[in-house]
């Protein structure tokens, strides 16, 4: 079984250092859950009864045990640890949660994590390279100085990423339209539009 | 939220057999013990919000039958599987090109993040916004049969002025479904008791006496793909969408509109109106008023009174009888001078 990646590969933030310490805390029922499992009558599923979850975010392997009724949003922030990914509405409607699964950008407030199993999640967190090299998209941020509060931004940044490999920034009425689903209470938008035109033709082709 | 078994059923076979074993025939699917998901966008919301209570998830994204996902393009149509996403079947090239006012349908609703995750299936098949029925302090017989209607002298300001009860005027607010309707799609189900196929516009159910039941459904049924039949003359239709804003957002009104022209005279109108009535609408009474007509702004206010002709208001929605009527009258208008 794959170690929660938050133990092993960081130092000692406090952010990472709580993100270790659910993990390990979750450890214990998931092992029962994962004996039941092996067994060869197929149990029947039981309500309340935590589900042992596999999810790639950012590249590193995670097991979670988690009631059904988590979100995705929930799961990454509360269970593995990782607050970059914010929670604006809980209901679908500004865009803050906004991650990438398996390439596309979603909401991840409005799936239950249980029904990402086996898929690639990707935040905020993952988005610079391991020598700490910002994302093309994250540097754009920052050199059109594209938010204020900051709020909404890692969602901001993720859908952006998802507008332009969808194809959808080809024009500034294009991002303006594709980017609709995440609203910036700061209201930030023509710097948000500035920002994703730079990241585009820096990221074209690569 | 009220605690829920999650399922992942390999094929549609063993989604059915789940579905009848954990519901009955009188169950409506909207309010049965075990229900589907897809996308989740609109049931994952309503369990939020105590709306919508099953106990038991059936997770129709892992099942295997590869039609479920595709799109395909025949001589006799277009074939959506139930789970093709809605950014996959807007940006479709061959969707865009036979059936624009399908594009348009789905490229103006929600969000780019919901349209990866939205199935067409789940999209069809949403509840209303009715903001009595998503909170659940209210009167609402929708949600609660028989405990009153808090909209009726609430704010109904975007509810349904086509439609209505005296029991509920929640508005369908949809948008991929006007242009389903009229285009004449089908829908494909399977169940306990076989396939068949539904008529789009048998699919919904009007409010009546019952407005918790909100379609032809069974329990245990599932969408497996709708179907919509070649109109060659489909590619001068389009979908006008008003809403309080230019983006995210449901219509206050809308109109799916596609003409089949001989010169400017009309041989064949299909018009759809959203964001005004409780189910997909087809406005008929609008259709026959344009045919053999020559379409003119004259005729189209035409067709639009007779749209509107049954609109029955409340307090704060007069207004979409109005709006309705423009939309439609510039939908046909920009309908009539597409290059097709
Ligand atoms: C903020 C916001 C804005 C939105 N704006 C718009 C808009 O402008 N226009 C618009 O049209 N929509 C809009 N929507 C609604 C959105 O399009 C729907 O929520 C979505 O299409 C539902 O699809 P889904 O796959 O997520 O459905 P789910 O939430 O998974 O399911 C919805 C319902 O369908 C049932 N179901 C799903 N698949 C099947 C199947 N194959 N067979 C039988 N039953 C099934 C489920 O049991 C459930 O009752 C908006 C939603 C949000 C949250
Ligand atoms: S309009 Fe319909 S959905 Fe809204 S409160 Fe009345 S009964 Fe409920
Ligand atoms: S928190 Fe998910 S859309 Fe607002
Ligand atoms: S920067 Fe404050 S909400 Fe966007």
């Amino acid at each position: 079984m794959s170690q929660p990646s938050a133990l092993s590969t960081n130092g000692l933030s406090r952010r990472k250092f709580m993100a270790g310490t659910v993990s390990a805390a979750a450890a214990a029922p998931l092992l029962a859950s994962r004996a039941e499992a092996a067994t060869p009558v197929a149990a029947e599923p039981k309500l309340r009864q935590p589900v042992v979850t596999s999810l790639r975010i950012n590249e590193q392997p995670y097991e979670l045990s988690l009631d059904t009724r988590t979100s995705l949003l929930d799961a990454l922030r509360d269970h593995a640890g990782l607050t970059g990914t914010k929670k604006g509405c809980d209901h679908g409607q500004c865009g803050a949660c906004t991650v990438l699964v398996d390439g596309k950008r979603v909401l991840s407030c409005l799936s239950f994590a249980v029904m990402n199993e086996g898929k690639d999640i990707t935040t905020v967190e993952g988005l610079a390279s391991s020598d700490g090299k910002l994302h093309p998209m994250q540097q754009a941020f920052i050199d059109h100085d594209a938010f204020q509060c900051g709020y909404c931004t890692p969602g901001q940044i993720l859908s952006a990423i998802g507008c332009v490999n969808e194809g959808h920034a080809e024009s500034e009425n294009d991002i303006r339209e594709y980017m609709s689903g995440n609203i910036c209470r700061c209201a930030a938008y023509p710097n948000i539009v500035a920002a994703i035109l730079q990241a585009r033709d820096e990221t074209k082709g690569a | 939220m009220r605690p829920f078994v999650y399922e992942q059923p390999a094929d549609i076979s063993a989604a059915v057999a789940i579905a009848s074993r954990f519901t009955t025939n009188d169950d409506q699917p909207t309010r049965a013990n075990a229900q589907f998901i897809a996308g989740g966008t609109n049931l994952a919301d309503y369990m939020k919000l105590g709306v919508a209570e099953p106990n038991r998830l059936l997770d129709l994204n892992r099942l295997k039958e590869s039609g479920l996902r595709q799109i395909r393009v025949t001589d006799d149509g277009i074939r959506f599987g139930a789970l093709v996403r809605m950014g996959e079947a807007a940006d479709h090239a061959e969707v865009k090109r036979r059936y624009p006012v399908i594009a348009d349908s789905l490229r103006l609703a929600a969000s780019g993040q919901i349209r990866n995750m939205a199935s067409l299936a789940g999209n069809i098949l949403q509840r209303t916004r009715c903001e009595y029925f998503r909170e659940t302090s209210w009167q609402c017989n929708k949600r609660v049969p028989g405990s009153g209607c808090a909209a009726m002298e609430g704010f109904n300001r975007q509810h349904a002025v086509l439609g209505g009860s005296d029991a509920c005027i929640a508005t369908y607010h949809g948008d991929f479904a006007q242009a389903l309707i009229a285009l004449d799609a089908v829908v494909h189900a399977e169940g306990s008791r076989g396939a068949r196929s539904i008529p789009f516009a048998k699919l919904h159910r009007q409010p009546g006496d019952t407005p918790h039941i909100e379609t032809d459904l069974a329990a245990d049924e599932i969408i497996t793909a709708i179907a919509v039949p070649a109109v060659p003359w489909a590619r001068r239709s389009l979908y006008l969408k008003i809403r309080d804003r230019e983006s995210y957002a449901f219509a206050l009104a809308s109109a799916a509109v596609a003409l089949d022209l001989d010169g400017e005279t009309v041989r064949e109108a299909r018009i759809a109106l959203g964001g005004v009535a409780t189910v997909p609408w087809r406005a008929g009474a609008a259709e026959q008023s344009l045919q053999g007509k020559k379409l003119d702004e004259t005729s189209a206010e035409a067709a639009a009174d007779a749209a509107f002709a049954q609109a029955q208001p409340r307090q704060h929605n007069a207004f979409k009888i109005e709006l309705g009527k423009r939309t439609l009258v510039r939908a046909l208008l920009e309908t009539r001078d597409m290059k097709a």
